[in-house]
């Protein structure tokens, strides 16, 4: 028996995203640059998919360029804002303390060209106030640059709120949406959004290809030079298998999305109630606005990686911003964000649950959970001082 | 390729010497659970041989894994051997860990040592 809860880092394809990949390996296999029929075909399916990707966030299509995947297009977004800024005299970004790295270390590499980066609290819910985003915009920001869900705990920010600022002031916005994509319903028009990013590999689509959004008259400039391919925004010939598999991917996700979100809201809220029923535990972020499959715990006196590996052993997959899973020895920034302390951030597990979870499923993993943390519990000396009463208890 | 070796995960999944004792003349602990990781030894020497050692581990699978070794490579030895044991040699009888994760083995050389220091204290 194994159980997939990681769908937050990636996700099995489609069958329909892979015979739309295979289809185009197969017969679609010309350049959409080469000016004979098989070019031409391939050029039409790329604008097909273009069109595609554009109505499911109520976009035009010139408003889509195909990128390698979210950390690209992340790239590409803010360093288009960051140079136009720089311009005209502006060189203030607005951010948050709990964004990806594909935009974190993009803001710390500009900060070391000269910007100014100011990086908003989320707060222990996990959410952003649009009026502190107001309170940051300074005459020289020249762009905000706030996630639509976060990758860890799952929050929702605000999009719809904080574009509604960034207009009022003429800033450009930028969010990266690549948790979101193909699972809430996103409008760029009704959010006031300039630039989004996206991920196929996180809406059943293949790795390695994503979009970004930039609406039309945001600045747009190349992160790769070379031929006029995506209208001189992004050169190198196109992915095509993997955009038609990305198209594919996004309309499926699309037209399932609400019952799916219904669906996966039961069992999410089913899993927290289970896991909440380990003392010592707290759900990360808010309980609400929170992705539909997204769970986030916290448990006293453990450590995540120990965790993870039982958890793996009895058959699921999960994740966990521990110091060990992260590679350094702080753990996960986004938990440290939200006010956890270390010594309880190391004790996380992520759970983030996808098309093919079922209840069955979910009963599995509150029952292995509950064994494993019990078991780790059971020979750590952190414990031992919590219910000795050497050490408070935090949670 | 896992991400530990064979070794490692037997230790991890079935750790040797995991527990407590109540009567222990040695204990040792290392680490702080700010940066993930704490390791408790309880040592019962008689005569200067440890005659058992328990231990107990807040941290990843290496250093669940690297306790349990530990434990057993001093477990029936003389103190004077227990001294001498190194990380490299704790290391190397898990067949070898991650890089980042050396630091795992460091400190049950160093939970061991802080519990034969007790030891020298309380003969003392």
């Amino acid at each position: 028996m194994a159980i997939y809860a990681d769908h937050a880092a990636t996700t099995a394809m489609s069958e329909k995203a892979m015979e739309a990949v295979i289809r185009c390996m197969r017969e679609d296999y010309g350049n959409p640059s080469s000016l004979y029929r098989l070019g031409q075909r391939a050029k039409e399916l790329l604008e097909g998919a273009r069109e595609e990707v554009a109505s499911v966030i109520h976009a035009e299509p010139r408003e889509i360029v195909f990128t390698s995947g979210g950390s690209e297009a992340d790239n590409q977004a803010i360093r288009s804002a960051a140079l136009d800024g720089k311009k005209h005299g502006k060189t203030h970004i607005i951010s948050t303390a709990f964004e990806h790295h594909a935009v974190l270390h993009t803001l710390r590499q500009l900060k070391s060209e000269g910007f100014e980066v100011t990086l908003l609290d989320v707060h222990e819910d996990g959410l952003v106030r649009p009026e502190e985003v107001e309170a940051a915009i300074r005459p020289d920001t020249c762009l905000v640059t706030v996630m639509y869900a976060n990758n860890e705990i799952g929050t929702i920010q605000p999009i719809r709120e904080i574009g509604a600022v960034c207009r009022a002031h003429q800033v450009l916005f930028h969010t990266d949406a690549v948790q979101a994509a193909g699972i809430q319903a996103i409008d760029v028009q009704a959010e006031n959004v300039d630039y989004l990013s996206a991920s196929a590999h996180k809406f059943y689509g293949p790795k390695g290809v994503g979009f970004l959004y930039a609406r039309k008259g945001a600045p747009l400039f190349p992160l790769i030079q070379g031929g006029a391919q995506e209208k001189g925004k992004r050169a190198g010939t196109e992915n095509l298998p993997g955009i038609l598999g990305m198209a594919a991917a996004l309309k499926e996700s699309a037209g399932v999305r609400q019952q799916e979100s219904e669906r996966l809201k039961a069992l999410r809220d089913r899993l927290i109630a289970g896991l909440r029923e380990i003392p010592h535990s707290a759900l990360n972020g808010d309980a609400e606005k929170r992705l539909p499959g997204n769970v986030s715990f916290c448990f006293e006196g453990i450590e995540g990686e120990s965790l993870l590996l039982l958890l793996d052993e009895k058959g699921i997959s999960a994740s966990s911003g521990s110091a060990c899973t992260s590679g350094s020895l702080d753990p996960s920034h986004v938990l440290l964000a939200i006010g956890r302390v270390h010594d309880v951030a190391h004790g996380s597990l992520r759970l983030t649950l996808g098309r093919d979870n079922t209840p069955e499923d979910v009963e599995t993993i509150i029952a292995s959970v509950k064994d494993v943390v019990a078991y780790l519990r059971s020979f750590s000396p952190v414990w031992r001082d919590l219910q000795n009463g050497k050490t408070p208890f935090i949670l | 390729m896992a991400l530990y070796s064979e070794k490692v995960m037997d230790h991890f999944l079935h750790p040797r010497n995991v527990g407590v004792i109540e009567d222990a003349n040695a204990i040792g602990e290392v680490g702080n659970a700010k940066c993930g990781d704490i390791m408790k030894m309880y040592l019962k020497i008689e005569n200067d041989i440890i005659r058992d050692v328990k231990f107990e581990t807040f941290g990843c699978g290496s250093a669940i894994a690297s306790s349990s070794m530990a434990t057993e490579m001093i477990k029936g030895k003389p103190v004077s051997e227990a001294m001498k044991l190194t990380n490299q040699a704790v290391t190397e009888a898990l067949d070898g860990l991650p890089a980042h994760k050396i630091h795992c083995s460091v400190l049950a050389e160093e939970a061991i040592q802080s519990a034969l220091e007790d030891y020298r204290k309380r003969q003392a």
